[in-house]
């Protein structure tokens, strides 16, 4: 399994990417192999502002369903609408294609409080 | 935890292992459970199933024991028939539901492995009057189900017995791959298949599924595991203990009237079968499908008409081949008919659902 170094985690197994302003999420390998074969990929489109922790939408996989947590505050600006057609682009590149939503982070302050790649795979015990 | 001779080939393949009714199991293999149902369904998958549950019913009385703790008529069987069948508690609620196979003289009972140990001790109670003798051979018999289209063509290969003779829900003691075994065409997933039941140590089990690996490659065998068995029995509206039916469900709401056979005599249950039928069954089974994109009904999840809830989903997944959320539930009597609009509650939402006609594919 791979865990970028660029990436910050969360311990519900979403990531984000920070490019200036802008945070990308998606979930984290370990989330995906969990999952299993993602279906469905609903996030709300209603969302403006959001907060930490606040529930950005659902992922229906074969096994079992999750939430998706935003691991920061701020205001949605981008939905992954091709995971409408592809959701199985979440298994086969869950930091790339299989992203899922975009943020214009309030707060960029706020990615000090997750975890890095080593962090991480401790805590999944990999 | 318990191990099946088939683990370390298991973990070789690269399977997803569980724990599953006190066995280690593979849910799944990397190519995953939606490619592994379809393979069942187009080709042919081969599923380790050794945690079920075998007792062997032995003695004069057999018969007349097997019609006492099952449901369904054991008089209608001879030997080489395998019967769909179920035992109940005397409220007739469900101990678990089993496949009885008749040797003529004696019976084996198939039962589910996470019941395996309350079932053997359900049985033993009810011995009384009756000169039979219960063993359990479930830890010396290894099973797998060959399924889908081409498991006839893949195992003919390994077997001198025509097996294309052998009708549904039959089965024949013979030579396969080299191994006297026991080779009935049944199994849990609604397609052409055959289960495998073999008495022999480990390295010998290993060689047969290599042999029968060998002889589908042409036919694109694969393994696959427990997640795709249970979207594969889904798919067909079959009941699966612990989900559809428990001890709060009895047969005849359960939709299982067909094996319930009150014209056979008193039998375990009878009594308050009958009278919950006189009185007028309160629910029923009933499939239904959602019409709503992007919803996967789950287990438990509340089912509503307007403000009255109605039930309880009690299997819920997606039809891989229908490509939309199906599940099965109870409801109050009066909402099974087909086409009648439910509302399922998940998450603080409510998803649209239809009551559907079984099996859905």
């Amino acid at each position: 399994m791979n865990y970028p170094n660029d990436l910050f985690y969360t311990n519900d197994h979403e990531w984000l990417r920070i490019d200036g302003t802008t945070g990308t999420i998606g979930v984290t390998d370990h989330a995906q192999g969990e999952l299993g074969d993602v279906v469905y990929v609903d996030i709300d489109s209603s969302l403006g502002d959001v907060c930490a922790g606040d529930t950005l939408g659902t992922i229906e996989a074969v096994k079992t369903v999750a939430d998706i947590l935003s691991p920061v505050s701020g205001k949605v600006i981008e939905i992954n609408n091709a995971l409408n057609e592809n959701p199985e682009v979440v298994n086969k590149d869950p930091y790339g294609e299989g992203w899922m939503i975009k943020i214009e982070l309030s707060d960029p302050a706020e990615a000090d409080k997750l975890m890095k790649a080593p962090e991480y795979m401790a805590l999944i015990g990999e | 935890m318990k191990k099946t001779a088939f683990n370390d080939l298991h973990k070789k393949l690269g399977a997803k292992m569980v724990p599953f009714a006190g066995y280690e199991m593979p849910i799944q293999y990397p190519n995953g459970i939606i490619h592994e149902h379809h393979v069942v369904r187009s080709k042919v998958g081969v599923f380790d199933v050794t945690h079920m549950g075998e007792f062997i019913v032995t003695g004069p009385d057999a018969l007349a024991f097997v019609q006492k703790v099952t449901t369904n008529d054991a008089s209608k069987l001879n030997f080489g028939k395998v019967q769909y069948s179920s035992m109940c508690f005397e409220n007739g609620s469900i101990v678990d539901d089993l496949l009885v196979y008749c040797f003529g003289e004696y019976f084996m009972l198939v039962v589910n492995a996470s019941n395996m140990e309350k079932d053997f001790n359900w049985l033993s109670a009810n011995t009384a009057g009756f000169d039979v003798k219960l063993t359990d051979i479930s830890d010396e018999v290894s099973l797998l189900a060959v399924q889908g289209p081409d498991s006839v063509k893949t195992l003919q290969k390994l077997t001198e017995i025509d097996l294309s003779q052998i009708e549904y829900y039959n089965f024949t003691e013979g030579k396969m791959a080299g191994l006297d075994m026991i080779i009935s065409r049944t199994g849990y997933t609604g397609e052409l298949g055959f289960e495998l039941y073999m008495k022999c140590d480990e390295a010998t089990a290993c060689d047969i599924w290599e042999q029968i690996f060998a002889s589908g490659q042409d036919f694109g065998i694969e393994p696959v595991g427990l997640g795709c068995r249970d979207t594969l029995r889904l798919e067909k509206g079959y009941c699966l203990y612990g989900n559809d039916i428990d001890e709060t469900t009895h047969p005849l709401e359960a939709g299982l009237g067909w094996i319930t056979k009150f014209a056979k005599g008193k039998f375990n249950g009878s009594e308050a079968m009958q009278t919950a039928k006189a009185e007028g069954l309160k629910r029923r089974l009933v499939g239904f499908l959602c019409s709503e994109p992007k919803f996967i009904p789950r287990h438990d999840y509340k089912i509503f008409s307007g403000e009255t809830e109605i039930g309880k989903v009690t299997s819920g997944n997606i039809s891989p081949i229908l490509n939309k959320g199906m599940g099965m539930a109870y409801l109050t009597t009066g909402f099974e008919k087909l086409g009648t609009q439910i509302e399922i509650e998940a998450r603080g939402k409510r998803f649209i659902a239809e009551v559907a006609k079984l099996p859905f594919v």
